[in-house]
């Protein structure tokens, strides 16, 4: 009805400003995205084919990139169960506090990322609280790639929490009544009937939280310790790159990262896709 | 309506472990920035707050906010006004375009405008010759910053202003007002609060936005350092204190960016585009 609405209201004679609207959209997206991510296209081209796959099949970039993709992985997985409790725990108990709670799932989204990396660095560092108790036990966390995992972790939560709130509070009771009614145990509910009506949202926040996670800089340099190879991370590479004024090398490293990026969000579209269309038959 | 399902004994477990989790991963990190600030007393907190390199730093983070900020705002008006109140072919792909800056990396957000303007950019040479400075100069710190903070005031009032229609617009035309006063009158008041959510999301990002100015800032202090830049200098310098000092005043202004959000959904939710449809 509304789309109706808009349909009919179409004409540009009849609401004004449309040529003003879109000239000054199109020429702002154009200057501030279109052409600078048109030369981020070209420029590793200059190096030739061979060049650019040199570029990008040397170790250290091999090794950069192997890190952000896997760790950034990892922690969008990891983060699903404990979204998936945290948003769960917000919508279906009240308790005292449960909105201050609520509030607080987004400080990772408030937190600037350099704040959040030192403030990160300095609990898990060998002689943070957090590191000294690892350490006790034998792990490493700060300066080994279980800290960028756990930077990682950190920036993605709230991105699951948020996906799959609103459709818990959607969630149809009466479905779940039904399946009471015909004898389905408790976890049976969650599992059977909970579990894959959230599937969709859950999948697209931990999209989401992968593509945070996988260019995630200024959270992630404090904690990583930074040593080629081993912790150093694919933005990381592009830095260094430029200030070896490397521009070609530095473009290919982030030209690599968006086309692997959007080839994973491709395919997250793609499950989010079937699943949805599952929950519906 | 809660709760739906029970799951015996679970709840209080289910309700520990949620804050066993935000607890240590997210409000540890929040109390352990004030705490190591506060190590060494008031003064030692105080002293790298006083000085010249940390103010200018800080008037720096508000200039550059002051003018990204402002001009993503009249784009997010414009580019909802184009979409959300006209049909034409290409709505999608200005949608996706639009959305683009949160799908890249910060970095690749700051790289763009080096490819373009540094020393052997597109345009390096260009711009040497006419002693014009973008890259490791103010202009580059906001060219990065409006690349990154682009699609916030956009993204809170397309989804709004498709879903509130044009009917009043409409009305209001049909009733002799000017293009002008339809859009100052009728539509701005419809959309001032998710204006104002957007733009807050928009400035608190815009003022800690880090990868993105790192890339283009030279890290030359006192003059092209903003805020989160500063804490990574003094970081870097071993000066702990003085860094955490510089890291208070964003994580308080992450704390009232959050106070005033939260409150904003509590008490405008069905003036916001997220909060509309629950």
């Amino acid at each position: 009805m509304k789309s109706a609405a808009i349909a009919r209201w179409r004409e540009p004679s009849v609401l004004p400003g449309f040529p003003l609207a879109l000239g000054l959209t199109l020429a702002y997206l154009g200057a501030i995205v279109v052409v600078p991510l048109a030369v981020l296209a070209l420029k590793p081209w200059s190096l030739g084919i061979a060049g650019v796959w040199s570029a990008l099949t040397e170790p250290r970039v091999l090794a950069a990139l192997r890190l952000s993709f896997t760790t950034a992985a990892l922690a969008a997985l990891v983060d699903a169960p404990l979204g998936l409790m945290i948003g769960w725990t917000l919508t279906r108990y009240e308790f005292p506090g449960r909105r201050l709670l609520d509030a607080l799932v987004d400080l990772p989204f408030a937190l600037p990322t350099a704040v959040a990396g030192i403030a990160l660095t300095a609990l898990y560092a060998p002689n943070g609280p957090l590191g000294a108790l690892a350490a006790k036990v034998g792990i490493k966390t700060a300066y080994s790639p279980l800290g960028v995992f756990i930077a990682l972790l950190f920036v993605g939560l709230p991105f699951v929490v948020r996906a799959i709130q609103p459709v818990l509070e959607d969630l149809d009771q009466e479905v779940e009544e039904a399946a009471r009614t015909l004898g389905a145990s408790d976890l049976q509910r969650v599992w059977r009937v909970v579990l894959p009506a959230l599937a969709p949202a859950l999948v697209s926040g931990v999209g989401l939280a992968f593509a945070r996670a996988v260019g995630e800089y200024g959270s992630v340099i404090f904690i990583a310790g930074n040593m080629p190879m081993r912790t150093e991370i694919a933005p990381l590479l592009i830095v260094i790159k430029l200030e070896e004024f490397d521009y070609a090398g530095a473009a290919a490293v982030g030209l690599a990262m968006v086309v692997i990026a959007f080839g994973a969000l491709v395919a997250i579209n793609a499950l989010q896709a079937r699943l949805a269309g599952h929950g519906r038959t | 309506m809660r709760p739906l399902v029970r799951l015996p004994g679970a709840a209080p477990l289910l309700l520990l472990s949620s804050l066993a989790v935000l607890g240590l991963l997210v409000v540890l990190p929040l109390a352990v920035v004030f705490q190591q600030a506060f190590s060494k007393g008031v003064a030692a907190y105080l002293a790298p707050l006083a000085d010249p390199d940390a103010l200018a730093a800080i008037r720096l983070t508000l200039l550059v906010a002051a003018i990204a900020v402002p001009l993503n705002a009249v784009f997010g008006l414009a580019a909802a006004w184009t979409i959300a109140r006209f049909e034409f072919k290409g709505r999608t792909l200005l949608l996706t375009l639009i959305d683009l800056p949160f799908s890249i990396s910060p970095v690749v957000s700051g790289l763009v405008w080096v490819l373009l303007f540094g020393a052997q950019g597109l345009f390096g040479a260009l711009l040497q010759a006419w002693g014009v400075k973008i890259i490791f100069a103010t202009t580059g710190l906001v060219l990065a910053t409006i690349l990154v903070t682009l699609p916030f005031v956009a993204r809170e009032l397309i989804p709004l202003m498709q879903d509130q229609g044009a009917d009043e617009e409409a009305a209001a035309l049909t009733l002799g007002a000017g293009g002008a006063a339809v859009f100052t009158r009728v539509t701005l008041p419809k959309v001032k609060w998710a204006l104002l959510y957007g733009v807050l999301l928009c400035n608190a990002r815009a003022m800690g936005e880090f990868g993105a100015v790192s890339v283009v800032s030279g890290h030359i202090r006192g003059l092209t350092t903003t805020l989160p830049l500063h804490i990574e200098v003094l970081y870097n310098d071993y000066d702990f204190v003085g860094a955490f000092a510089a890291a208070t005043l964003l994580a308080s202004l992450g704390l009232i960016t959050l106070v005033v959000k939260t409150a904003l959904e509590w008490r405008f939710a069905d003036e916001l585009a997220a909060f509309r449809r629950r």
